[in-house]
């Protein structure tokens, strides 16, 4: 506890800077990696395709007490409806038996067989539910999938761009997006979960929490920026990467509070439930949470500031930066040069705003010993200034 | 004691909040004692048990459907669904043109079916009348006594005056509307005279032949028992042979010739009250259009029934096999218009004018998916959410509460603020917008509550931002607000979109997930703009929270920031130094 709010206030003031921006490099080729592997998963391996996409049927009996050879079971009891239909089988949770099916339709066949269910599982004709699908549904759903996707593209863009004033937050945001998308479908096809429906709304949602947490980002590195961009001293990566820093703590706090319910759904839901809404609903929150989190703070703001540190504007200030930073060393290194109360400068110029991270390390005497905290003010706690002809 | 000036804003934007709160629930209450609201959720069918059916229509062709349609066909759905005695029935549309109907309990096979079918509207030359029962004898009308009618030579009125009904509006006069021309009599149907009993195998000529009405025919018409709901869904409807059937009421049976004209053929109908020169007569009538083939078809019948005896001059309007009204023909109506008058209320009227016009569906309904669920089942799947709900809470709770100490409780009161107005919406949109709370409706609650704490933390975080830069507290809250604000919003704004939109077009599976989204993130704004913010305002002028105590969560010293001195060029940056100057000790 103690540690992670140091680490928070060390973030913020800017004793200790991650680079996240500058090292953008690093972050692009990892999630080059991760985009490949998804695309391998979703072309290779095919994503495992729920019941409600394909048609058919699934009966889930529930307290169930003896599990005793349950899929031959379940099976003879299909068989004597159906026979030489194709069946799957599987134990859900403590109590549930799932068996899908090859697609009855009529609702004659499907009460036959709930009753034969009940029947072989000896438990009441109320504890058989039926789900039956036709195949056109899973298109449907796909469709609307679609449609939702592409009208929450142009809405959110439109959002953005009139909140941020500048398109190119907006597509940075929109890059992250489609960026936790891509690697939470490919997550799904690697690890072959099951994409119902719920899954398809999920991915949907996530769209919305990926957002969120640019945001949260965006918002900060606005205004980092706008102090940069009115006082000279930072290049915008670094005012950039100064927000993600700062912010940190905040994504990961957010992040961890939003997966927690999400989590509890998951672990109640495999453990008790089995699948249906609530687990799906809540494995594709779990895995586009966790994504979003991560692309928000490494993709996002390293996007935007390779996309803004082209304009020319961005380039002028990163001249001026550079030039005032350089200036500030030299301050700091020919005050410290005259043994007059070495740091003062550079201290300062560590403070919360406008860092400069290279120059900023320990303070000491010309000596090189360390100096006490007292002595690196001036006199009545007055700063001390260097002498006009060195500023 | 007087209250401290600095906590009279948050004070009333508290007392806002509470006169908020109390109305919700007052107004709940009231729908609750004296309307038909209750005081818990509705659950919907996962939960509680159920069928859910999702009808897609089928159409044929390049045809396509109008939102209009839709509506009345979810008009008519509900009532087939409300006739065949299943109460409790939900119907509604979801998507372009998919139809949702959600059952307690299972159909059978039978009420499936009949909710896919067409809807048909037909117009039928009645040949036989009589009351409801199963007499023994209907009428004298049972043999057809007709002689050859003579050619007919009357002239109808043009005005078309009503004609006084006998009983209930039945049978509602038939006339041409307002400015119908007079239409001449065209020459009766020159029936070969029909034998005092027909012989089913003499070809009836025309529609209102009574050579339609079989011994077979009549013995059905005998048996027939307009109040018993499963003979009158055992009615076919075959557009080329005559049919027995009942009126919708319930009243009376009739015989009917076979269809002459088609529900689509209706170009529009409409109520109103009825013109005449002297202005209003003070009689409701509804007025119908036809298109060039209905006026054609519609020409053809009138003209023939005009002459005939009652009640062969009348005329059945069938609405899914069930005669709505059978208005008697006083002229032979040529112009592509007709009223119908009678003794109709103006409720009545536009109820038929409604019938009229949107009653033919010229599409059955495909059955997408049947989804049963076993009321066990949805039962154990509320509990273990609700369970899952409650480990969720507490999760964020213990994380809060280690991470922010005892600002900690201001998310835990914020949460169950929350909680509780987003029950009381949930209760009341159930009621007066027929809201079923489902499985996905539960998870959105639960998934809600990180995303209501999240905006807690972004206010929290950026109140230590500014408590970090040396602001005294009261200062760093309300900077810190001014900052979280804009941040809260637009974060809350792109969630609602996205559930907004998934709401628009998702399917009705899921849809109860984005509309608790929705609500929720509404609900997060408010409390965060009513109770969150003000809660802290007044705690920042409390000695503990104020002066920084170590268990606050806003311990200057903690976070980084205690001596606030004044750096010179507008900056305070007492923060940073003392944090460098910690790192130079160690």
């Amino acid at each position: 506890m103690r540690s992670f709010s140091q680490f928070g206030n060390d973030l913020y003031s800017g004793k200790r800077q991650i680079e996240l921006v500058s090292r953008q490099k690093t972050w692009y080729s990892i999630s080059l990696i991760l985009l490949v592997l998804a695309a391998a998963g979703l072309f290779g391996r095919g994503l495992n395709i729920g019941l409600e996409f394909k048609g058919g049927s699934e009966y889930q009996v529930a307290s169930v007490s003896n599990f005793n050879n349950f899929e031959a079971r379940a099976k003879a009891a299909i068989g004597t409806v159906n026979p030489g239909s194709n069946v799957v089988v599987t134990r859900i949770g403590t109590d549930t038996v799932r068996v899908q099916t090859e697609n009855f339709q009529s609702t004659t066949v499907t009460d036959k067989v709930k009753s034969a269910l009940a029947s072989q599982f000896n438990i009441g004709l109320n504890s058989v539910s039926a789900d039956t699908i036709g195949p056109s549904w899973g298109a449907s759903v796909s469709q609307q999938a679609i449609t939702a996707l592409i009208w929450f593209l142009i809405l959110v863009s439109l959002l953005l761009a009139a909140y941020f004033r500048t398109w190119k937050m907006s597509m940075a945001a929109l890059i992250a997006l489609a960026h936790d998308l891509v690697i939470t479908v490919g997550i799904y096809a690697l690890a072959g979960f099951e994409v119902t429906s719920a899954t398809v709304i999920g991915f949907l949602t996530i769209l919305g929490y990926s957002l969120y947490d640019t945001v949260v980002v965006f918002d900060k590195v606005r205004e980092n920026t706008q102090d940069a961009i009115g006082n000279g001293r930072q290049t915008f990566s670094q005012a950039a990467n100064q927000a993600v820093n700062q912010t940190l703590v905040r994504s990961i706090n957010t992040s961890v509070v939003a997966l927690l319910p999400v989590a509890s759904i998951l672990g109640i839901g495999y453990f008790l439930l089995g699948p249906g809404t609530l687990l799906d609903l809540s494995l594709a929150l779990f895995v586009g949470i966790a994504v979003g989190t991560y692309s928000s703070i490494f993709i996002a703001t390293p996007v935007l500031a390779d996309l803004r540190e082209r304009e020319p504007a961005m380039k002028e200030l990163k001249k001026r930066a550079l030039r005032y930073q350089a200036a500030q060393t030299r301050n700091a290194s020919a005050v410290a040069s005259e043994g007059d109360q070495p740091g003062q400068a550079g201290t300062a110029e560590a403070g919360n705003r406008d860092v400069v991270h290279a120059s900023s390390g320990g303070v000491t005497s010309a000596t090189g010993r360390p100096l006490h905290p007292y002595v690196q003010t001036g006199p009545r706690n007055q700063p001390k200034r260097p002498p006009k002809s060195k500023r | 004691m007087a209250i401290n000036p600095y906590n009279r804003g948050p004070l009333r934007t508290l007392s806002v909040l509470v006169l908020l709160i109390i109305g919700l629930y007052g107004l709940l209450g009231a729908v609750s004692t004296w309307g038909t609201a209750s005081r818990a959720p509705k659950l919907g069918l996962d939960l509680s048990g159920g069928t859910e059916l999702i009808l897609t229509p089928k159409l044929v062709g390049k045809q396509v459907i109008n939102q209009g349609q839709v509506t009345k066909a979810v008009d008519i759905i509900r009532a087939r669904v409300n006739g065949s005695g299943i109460t409790e029935a939900e119907v509604s549309t979801q998507g372009v043109g998919d139809i949702v109907v959600s059952l307690p309990g299972t159909p059978d096979a039978a009420t499936v079916a009949s909710l896919q079918k067409s809807s048909q509207l037909r117009m039928r030359a009645v040949l036989v009348t009589g009351s409801a029962a199963p007499t023994p004898v209907p009428t004298s009308t049972g043999t057809p006594t007709s002689t050859p009618t003579a050619p007919a030579t009357s002239t109808p009125k043009a005005t078309g005056t009503a004609t006084t009904a006998p009983k209930s509006g039945f049978p509602p006069a038939l006339s041409a509307a307002a400015k119908a021309p007079t239409a001449t009599a065209t020459p009766a149907p020159t029936a070969t005279s029909p034998s005092a009993s027909p012989k089913p195998a003499a070809k009836p000529t025309n529609a209102s032949d009574p050579a339609w009405v079989t011994p077979q025919l009549e013995a059905e018409f005998v048996a027939l028992n307009c109040a018993n709901p499963k003979s009158v869904e055992a009615i076919v409807d075959d557009p080329a042979k005559p049919m027995v059937t009942c009126s919708s009421d319930g009243t009376e049976k009739f015989i009917l010739g076979p269809a002459e004209v088609q529900g689509a053929e209706i170009a529009s109908a409409s109520s109103d009250v009825q013109q005449s020169t002297g202005g209003s007569t003070g009689v409701n009538e509804v007025v119908l259009n036809f298109n060039s083939a209905g006026t054609a078809s519609f020409c053809n019948v009138t003209s023939r029934l005009v002459s005939l005896p009652s009640p062969r001059n009348q005329f059945g309007i069938v609405l899914d096999n069930q005669v709505i009204s059978a208005p008697v023909a006083e002229a032979s109506l040529c112009a592509g218009t007709a009223s119908i008058t009678g003794n109709f209320t103006a409720a009545s009227a536009k109820a038929l004018a409604d019938q009229l016009q949107f009653g033919a569906l010229p599409m059955s309904f495909a059955l997408q998916t049947a989804n049963q669920i076993s009321p066990t089942l949805g039962g154990d799947q509320l509990s273990r959410g609700l369970l899952a709900g409650g480990i969720g809470l507490l999760l964020v709770v213990a994380y809060s509460l280690f991470q922010y100490r005892a600002l900690g409780f201001v998310t835990i009161s914020s949460l169950l603020i929350a909680a509780l107005i987003t029950y009381g919406l949930v209760t009341l949109f159930s009621w007066s917008q027929g809201f079923r709370l489902t499985m996905a409706g539960v998870t959105g609650l639960i998934v809600s509550i990180g995303i209501v704490a999240d905006s807690f933390i972004l206010y929290f975080e950026r109140v230590r931002d500014e408590v970090r830069d040396g602001r005294a507290l009261r200062a760093a809250v309300e900077t810190g607000w001014g900052r979280a604000r804009r941040t809260i919003l637009i974060s809350d704004g792109v969630n609602f979109l996205a559930a907004a939109v998934l709401y628009a077009l998702a399917a009705s599976s899921v849809r109860g997930f984005a509309f608790t989204l929705m609500l929720t993130t509404i609900v997060d704004i408010v409390v965060v703009m009513l109770f969150t913010h003000p809660l802290l305002s007044i705690l920042a002028n409390t000695k503990f929270f104020g002066q920084g105590h170590k268990w606050s969560g806003l311990d200057p010293e903690r976070l980084g920031a205690k001596n606030v001195t004044y750096a010179g060029r507008g900056r305070v940056t007492i923060a940073a130094r003392r944090a460098a100057a910690e790192g130079n000790q160690s």
